[in-house]
C-alpha cells in the first residue's frame, strides 16, 4: 500500500506539474461543436452551438470538475474528449493525439476512460469481473493480465469482494464503481465521468466522489469530472464553469465559489457553508470570500468571535 | 409478478455443472433434446426425468426456482395439450356434441406436456448454470466453422448474451411504468383476456422507447471501451476442455445410449 512519504512526492510531482514543462494531457483550442437540426428534405432549419470557442488545457495528475446547468454544453465537451464526437470546428488533442485522426480512435479511447451517467446502460456483463474484464478483452491484452488488472482495478475501488456478484443485485453506487474499475482495467491516463453521481442517491454520491478521488490521488489519473453538485468540486484543483457552450469562469474551487452573485447569474448555487458565509459577511461579519468547508467555516467565525 | 420470470436468467452458485465448459453443456442440451424426441415409450421419458433430476440436484439450483421458469411457457404447454387431447383420431373414449376424445390422443397430450417439460426444464438448467459471456464463448467456438460462410457469429453471440442481460432490466422497467400508469387510473388486472391484452397496449411505447434509449447508450459505452467487434479480442476466461468435461461427455454418451435401449423395450 502507498505510506505518507508517497503522498508527499506525489503531491510535489503535483507542483511540478503547473510548470509549462510538463505534458499536457488534454488540450483543445477553439472548439466549436455544432447540432444541425433539419426538416424532412434535408435542408437546415436550425444550428445550435452546443460548445462555442472553447480552449482548455488540463495537465497530467490534476483533477478538474466541470460545473455547468442543463444544456450548457458540458456533455458535449466530455464526448468529445473521448472522440465519440468529433470538433465542427477547432481540434482537440488527448494526450498529443488529434481526436480528428481516424486511426488513432482505439488510443484515444484507451487513454481516456469514459464513465457515463446511467450505471444499468453502461454495464454489459452479467459478473461483475466479466464486466470489468471486457475493456482489456477488446484491447486484446493477454489473458493473465486481464486477470491481474480486474483484480487491481477492483481493489482499487474497492469492490473485490463483489467479484463474483451480479451487477443487478448491487446499488447504484457500486455499480458506477464497477463501472469505474472497467475503466481502470484499461489502464487510461484519464477519467472523463459524465455526471457519474447524477442517478445515485447522496451515500452512492459520496462513494462515487471517494473513490474518484483516491484514484487521482493514490493512482495519479487525471480527472475529468462533470457534475452539477457543488459539492463535489470542492476537492478539485480546478473548476470550468460553462454556460451556453462558452466557458465563462475558471479556476480554483476558492476562487469560483468567492463569486457568488457570478455563479449565481449562470444559475447555478454554492455549497451551504459558502452561501451561509457569503450571507454573513454581507450582513457586516468578516469572512473571508470563498469558504468551502464546514470546518473551515467555523475556524473562520471562531477568529472572528475573538 | 412480472419480475418472478425466471427462464434464461444465470442463477449464481458453485457446483461442477457450473464450472463445466460451455461448450459442453450446449452440445450435451442439444443432444438432450435430441433424445426427447427419440424417445418412443415411458421407459424413455422415465430414464430422462432421472436423469433431469440428477442433474438438477448436481447443479445446486432450487428446484422451485427452475419450476417458475414454467410459468412463462403455461399458455404454450396448455394449447400443445388441448390439440392433441382433441384433434387426434382413434379408439374414442369420451364423446360429447363435436368433443371426441381418443385414447391415441390422451396419450399423445401426455406425452407432448411431459416432452415439453422435460425439454423447457432441460434448457433452463442450461441458464441457470452458464453466465451470458460463457454462453457467447461457447457459442461462438462451437459456431466458429460458419464464420467461413460469412456469418457474423462473434456478433450474434454478442447480441444473444446483451440480450440476457437486459431481460431483468427490462421487466423492471415494465414493472415501473405499469406501477406509473397504474397510478393515474389504469387497469391491469380486472376484465377478461382480450381486455387485459389491450390494456398492455399503452405499455409497449414507452418500453420500446427507453428500450431504443438504453441500446444506444450501451452502444456508446461499449464503443468507450473501445468495442470493434471481434477481431483481435482476447479472452478473460478462455475455454479449455479439463477432464471433468471429458466425464461428462461420457456420461451423455450413456444417457444417449439409454435412450436408444427404450425405444427397443
Amino acid at each position: 500500500m502507498y505510506c505518507k512519504s508517497d503522498f508527499r512526492v506525489l503531491g510535489r510531482k503535483k507542483q511540478f506539474a503547473g510548470k509549462d514543462t510538463i505534458e499536457k494531457m488534454v488540450r483543445s483550442e477553439n472548439l466549436i461543436f455544432e447540432y444541425i437540426r433539419r426538416d424532412e428534405e434535408g435542408n437546415v432549419e436550425s444550428i445550435t452551438k452546443a460548445l462555442d470557442d472553447v480552449s482548455i488545457t488540463i495537465s497530467k495528475g490534476d483533477f478538474v470538475a466541470i460545473l455547468g446547468h442543463n444544456g450548457s454544453g458540458k456533455s458535449t465537451l466530455a464526448k468529445h474528449m473521448n472522440a465519440l464526437l468529433v470538433p465542427t470546428e477547432g481540434t482537440l488533442f488527448v494526450d498529443g493525439m488529434d481526436t480528428k485522426d481516424e486511426e488513432k480512435i482505439w488510443e484515444i479511447r484507451q487513454a481516456a476512460g469514459m464513465v457515463f451517467q446511467n450505471p444499468d446502460n453502461q454495464i454489459i456483463a452479467t459478473v461483475v469481473e466479466e464486466d470489468v474484464g471486457f475493456g482489456p478483452e477488446n484491447l486484446g491484452v493477454p489473458t493473465k493480465e486481464i486477470w491481474e488488472r480486474v483484480e487491481k482495478s477492483l481493489r482499487a475501488v474497492g469492490m473485490y469482494e463483489y467479484r463474483k456478484h451480479s451487477p443487478n443485485k448491487l446499488s447504484g453506487g457500486q455499480k458506477q464503481r464497477v463501472a469505474i474499475a472497467g475503466i481502470m482495467a484499461m489502464k487510461p491516463q484519464c477519467i472523463v465521468l459524465d455526471e457519474p453521481t447524477a442517478m445515485l442517491d447522496p451515500n452512492g454520491r459520496k462513494e462515487v466522489v471517494r473513490t474518484v478521488r483516491e484514484l487521482n490521488q493514490k493512482e495519479g489519473v487525471t480527472v475529468l469530472l462533470i457534475t452539477h453538485y457543488m459539492e463535489e468540486v470542492i476537492y478539485a484543483d480546478k473548476v470550468i464553469v460553462m454556460d451556453d457552450g462558452k466557458i465563462v469562469m475558471q479556476g480554483t474551487p476558492r476562487e469560483i465559489f468567492a463569486q457568488v452573485e457570478k455563479l449565481k447569474s449562470y444559475r447555478m448555487d454554492v455549497p451551504q457553508v459558502t452561501e451561509l458565509a457569503y450571507k454573513l459577511k454581507q450582513a457586516g461579519m468578516p469572512l473571508p470570500d470563498g469558504i468551502l468547508s464546514i470546518e473551515e467555516f467555523v475556524e473562520a467565525v471562531q477568529a472572528c468571535a475573538k | 409478478m412480472i419480475r418472478d420470470i425466471t427462464i434464461g436468467q444465470y442463477y449464481p452458485s458453485d457446483s461442477v455443472l457450473h464450472r463445466l465448459d460451455p461448450r459442453v453443456k450446449l452440445s450435451g442440451t442439444f443432444l438432450y433434446i435430441v433424445c426427447l424426441f427419440l424417445v418412443k415409450n415411458w421407459w424413455g421419458y422415465l430414464a430422462a426425468a432421472v436423469c433431469l433430476a440428477a442433474v438438477i440436484k448436481l447443479s445446486k439450483v432450487p428446484f422451485g426456482y427452475i419450476v417458475k421458469g414454467l410459468k412463462a411457457v403455461i399458455i404454450l404447454l396448455l394449447f400443445t395439450v388441448m390439440f392433441n387431447l382433441f384433434l387426434t383420431s382413434g379408439t374414442p373414449v369420451f364423446e360429447w356434441k363435436f368433443i371426441r376424445v381418443t385414447k391415441e390422443g390422451i396419450d399423445l397430450a401426455a406425452a407432448m406436456a411431459v416432452r415439453l417439460i422435460l425439454l423447457i426444464l432441460g434448457s433452463s438448467l442450461m441458464t441457470f448454470t452458464t453466465t451470458p459471456n460463457q454462453l457467447t464463448d461457447g457459442l461462438e467456438s462451437l459456431l466458429r466453422p460458419l464464420n467461413k460462410l460469412h456469418v457474423p457469429v462473434h456478433e450474434v453471440a454478442m447480441m444473444m448474451s446483451i440480450a440476457l442481460r437486459f431481460i431483468p432490466i427490462l421487466l423492471e422497467e415494465t414493472d415501473k411504468i405499469m406501477k406509473a400508469q397504474q397510478a393515474r387510473g389504469a387497469d391491469f388486472e380486472t376484465g377478461g383476456l382480450i381486455q387485459r391484452a389491450k390494456a398492455m397496449v399503452p405499455l409497449l411505447v414507452p418500453l420500446f422507447i427507453s428500450a431504443f434509449r438504453r441500446a444506444g447508450d450501451l452502444a456508446m459505452a461499449m464503443e468507450a471501451r473501445c468495442y470493434h467487434g471481434g477481431k483481435g479480442r482476447t479472452k478473460m476466461k478462455p475455454l479449455h476442455y479439463k477432464k471433468r468435461d471429458g466425464v461428462a461427455w461420457l456420461v451423455l454418451a450413456m444417457f444417449l445410449a439409454v435412450v436408444v435401449v427404450t425405444r427397443k423395450l
